[in-house]
């Protein structure tokens, strides 16, 4: 409070004009470092565009404010609004191809800045020779312009950094977070990977273009040139890869500490040695530290929450651990789960070629199947990880097929995957936690935390909790996926072959965890190649061979059939 | 808006092919670090302008013609290229984290272009440049001639090494997928080292080919980044007859865009190619 209080009274000091330029100039990086962080640091978008977005601010008040008079202050909500429409229009077109992740990403928006930068050079937006705004009116908030720009920065730059603690604490920032780390995985677990992109994506631009617009009345002079050059984004990204992009203050802390470096330079008349050492930090920062500065913090903090060993056990509480009530309430005899005709080819390979199967609740369901049989194929389209070619699968009643996946994991699904796809930079509680938030159970942030110790102690982790799955077994890393799916309190659990790559204890174990899960009203779709084990747990059996159903039934009498035989050996010659 | 004529179009036509000889020159050995290695070098255009420079202290100021330095600058930006190689497989660094660890290389070198021959233009005068031949109506000036055919002559030769000798079928294997490739065998290690010594060489000759045609300055490196990244997406990572071809058509392009329309409007052609094929292409990353 009384730093805040400090800080807003810096103007009115009479301080040399030079230091509130200076300040200025930190709170600018600041908000545009942390605007970046927001959809690209959180996300793992990196986008190297945030220039184009910048400059639609800078030009929206350039052109207002300059050309038709409009008061300064009026101009900066257009700007951000200007900006972040821009964002929002490219992400909905972008964000729909599942290709363009990563350095494609980045290289369409740094493209998008170089063809924004063209329009703007040659129509009246700017025209060519730039836009003065020198007859424009600086709002008298403080005794100097100086003082009045740094106060509308600090009062930006507050905004920007609570809307980014907030959206990092919050669901936004938690399944941005999942997709960094996995998007399609983040998408089953019922994160909606499309809008929470687009939201960051528009928050951060209109940030940007607000910053934008502050900054053309400060230079008072703005050219395309200047505005839309690859420097603002490649120093943006500097900035927060040297604080660290998965922190909220990292960006901050990063634009401050690069302001002054350039600053120091500049000041000593060496801005060429700026340059090198400013080139240099960077290639040291990525070399020996790719979390930034921050990032190095959180790891020491994490090591030392992990050697204090977290609360108690909880123990499991019965009745908060049942499913979550069904939505739909259905005849007894009418099946949980309805698959028809279901179809679904790979580039002419048929994966499913028409199956057909019915689960009813409280059944545990083996499917077993040579492999290449799509017994993987059948519980990724189920949980929306593909989209079915064709064919109906009903689910208490309504459709899943052309369901979003996000959609079809709310409505009580959960699987396993067959390799464990942990969210690699989420805590091991954070992991259950966001599937508690996302799936069936819609937990709030709160009760998800609760939720999640429940589980880890249901599976026997919660030693491990505030660890990254990177230090667990590959036995703990199957029980996470596990724990993960019960979090969501699914009424359909499917789990792709759990069992496999465990020691025969830790098959045990692992049986008699499936058996209570079960016991506690959740019905289970099992696939898996153990056989011992699926007889064992079965109610009924389920053979895939080819994409089709070949057999079905009780496990002792499916097994022993003669065409079950051939699939899985092969023709008897003898 | 009057056409302009055949003539004046031919010629439009002709500098695109020359500059578009450049971008795949550039192009070349961008494409094969990052398609084969999955770095993404930005440094190859910092090296490429310190080529270029040392090219022209060579010839404006020791007197020695610009296609022999090529003797001196070939090694040397061989070896800059597995310098840079060793150290970001040494600290195993994906490919955006290249990209950002190559942005401060870019950074340093422009620095140090900057410190030794200062901000100013800088142009090579020397034999080669006021050469021009004359086949009808066109004229052709002679280094921009030289870019090109030295650029078809690498991207083909980088072809038919890539498709018919052992080499290229072990770096094809180490870029589809490392560990198997080891696991026949493949020594990862050094087939990176090596290919990522042709690439520094390529920016060695890249540069000699600048200092030939264009005016210096340490800032112009960025100015050569977007449009030949564009190429070089365009024609599909790791392809050096794609990088070729994809540089010549950004370059017609913007060549009959300038003559069209006005010169400020030809980034907009690249780009638009670039942004529309990564929207639309199907299949391939």
């Amino acid at each position: 409070m009384a730093a805040g209080a400090l800080l807003a009274a810096i103007p009115f000091l009479h301080l040399p004009a030079f230091y509130e330029s200076f300040l200025y100039l930190v709170l600018h990086w600041i908000v545009l470092a942390t605007s970046w962080n927001i959809l690209s640091g959180y996300s793992g978008y990196f986008s190297f565009g945030h220039g184009a977005f910048y400059g639609a601010g800078v030009y929206t008040t350039a052109v207002l404010a300059g050309t038709f008079g409009v008061p300064f202050l009026w101009t900066l909500p257009a700007a951000g609004l200007v900006a972040a429409l821009l964002g929002v229009g490219l992400g909905a077109v972008v964000f729909r191809v599942r290709r363009v992740r990563g350095e494609l990403f980045a290289l369409l928006t740094l493209a998008v800045t170089f063809v924004l930068a063209t329009i703007v050079q040659n129509t009246p937006i700017d025209g060519g020779p730039g836009v003065y705004l020198s007859a424009v009116a600086v709002p008298a908030l403080a005794p100097s312009a100086s003082g009045a720009f740094y106060l509308i920065a600090l009062t930006l730059a507050v905004i920007t950094l609570v809307l980014a603690r907030t959206i990092a604490r919050s669901r936004l920032g938690l399944g941005l977070f999942a997709i960094h780390d996995d998007e399609d995985a983040a998408e089953v677990m019922g994160v909606p990977t499309y809008r929470y992109k687009l939201a960051a994506f528009g928050i951060s631009c209109a940030l940007a273009g607000v910053a934008g617009g502050v900054q053309a009345l400060f230079v008072s002079y703005v050219t395309a040139g200047s505005t839309f050059n690859i420097t603002v984004p490649l120093t943006v990204v500097l900035m927060c890869v040297l604080g660290g992009t998965r922190h909220w203050a990292g960006p901050a802390l990063g634009a401050a500490a690069i302001t002054l470096l350039l600053y120091a330079s500049t000041a000593a008349d060496q801005a060429v040695a700026g340059k090198a050492i400013t080139g240099a930090i960077l290639v040291a920062a990525v070399l020996f530290m790719p979390e930034g500065i921050l990032g190095l913090v959180g790891r020491r903090k994490r090591a030392v929450s992990a050697a204090h060993s977290p609360p108690v056990p909880i123990t499991a509480q019965r009745d908060r651990m049942t499913p979550a009530a069904p939505r739909h309430v259905n005849g007894a005899s009418a099946p949980l789960l309805a698959i028809r005709g279901l179809r679904k080819s790979f580039r002419g390979v048929r994966a499913l070629d028409g199956v057909d199967l019915d689960v009813h609740a409280g059944e545990i369901v083996g499917v077993l199947g040579p492999n290449g049989s799509g017994k993987s194929t059948l519980i990724n389209v189920v949980s929306g990880h593909f989209a079915a070619d064709e064919g109906s699968i009903r689910f208490e009643g309504s459709e899943l097929a052309g369901m979003p996946a996000h959609r079809i994991a709310r409505t009580g699904i959960a699987r396993t995957y067959q390799i464990p796809r942990p969210f690699t930079h989420l805590s091991v509680r954070d992991n259950v936690a966001l599937t508690a938030i996302f799936g069936a159970a819609r937990c709030d942030r709160l009760h998800a935390d609760a939720a999640a110790l429940r589980w880890l102690a249901f599976t026997k982790l919660l030693p491990r909790a505030s660890e990254l799955p990177g230090a667990l077994n590959l036995h703990q890393t199957k029980f996470l996926e596990l724990a993960r799916a019960l979090a969501s309190r699914p009424r359909l659990l499917m789990l792709d072959e759990v069992l496999s790559g465990l020691t025969p204890a830790e098959i045990d174990d692992a049986v008699e965890l499936i058996r209570s899960i079960r016991a506690q009203g959740t019905t289970i779709v099992l696939v898996e190649h153990v056989i011992r084990v699926v007889t064992a747990l079965s109610d009924r059996i389920v053979v895939l061979d080819q994409g089709r159903v070949l057999a079905e039934g009780d496990a002792s009498d499916v097994m022993t059939r003669d065409d079950v035989a051939v699939a899985y050996l092969g023709v008897a010659h003898a | 808006m009057t056409l302009p004529s055949a003539a004046l179009l031919a010629q439009s036509a002709l500098s695109g092919i020359f500059i578009g000889g450049m971008y795949g020159l550039l192009g070349l050995g961008l494409t094969l670090s990052w398609g084969l290695l999955h770095i993404i070098n930005l440094a190859h255009f910092a090296f490429a302008f310190l080529a270029a420079y040392l090219c022209y202290q060579l010839a404006s100021v020791g007197g020695v013609d610009p296609l022999l330095t090529l003797l001196l600058i070939v090694p040397l930006f061989a070896m800059l290229g597995v310098a840079v190689q060793w150290l970001l497989a040494r600290f195993r660094v994906s490919a955006l984290n290249s990209l950002l660890a190559t942005f401060g290389i870019t950074a340093i070198v422009e620095a140090g272009i900057q410190a030794v021959w200062t901000a100013d233009f800088r142009k090579l005068e020397s034999v080669y440049a006021g050469l021009k031949l004359r086949i009808g109506g066109l004229f052709i000036p002679l280094p921009e001639l030289l870019t090109l055919s030295l650029a078809v002559a690498l991207a083909f030769g980088i072809f038919a090494v890539m498709r018919y000798t052992r080499l290229g079928r072990a770096l094809r294997a180490l870029a589809e997928d490392a560990p198997v490739a080891a696991a026949f065998g493949i020594n990862a290690r050094a087939h990176s080292l090596i290919l990522s010594g042709v690439s520094g060489a390529l920016a060695g000759i890249a540069g000699v080919c600048l200092a030939l045609s264009f005016t210096l300055t340490p800032s112009s490196i960025y100015a050569w980044v977007g449009v030949v990244f564009a190429a070089v997406m365009l024609g599909g990572l790791g392809s050096a007859l794609g990088a070729l071809a994809a540089g010549f058509v950004i370059g017609l392009s913007e060549a009959i865009t300038m003559a069209l329309a006005s010169p400020s409007w030809a980034p907009i052609v690249s780009f638009t190619l670039l942004i529309a094929l990564l929207l639309l292409r199907p299949g391939r990353s």
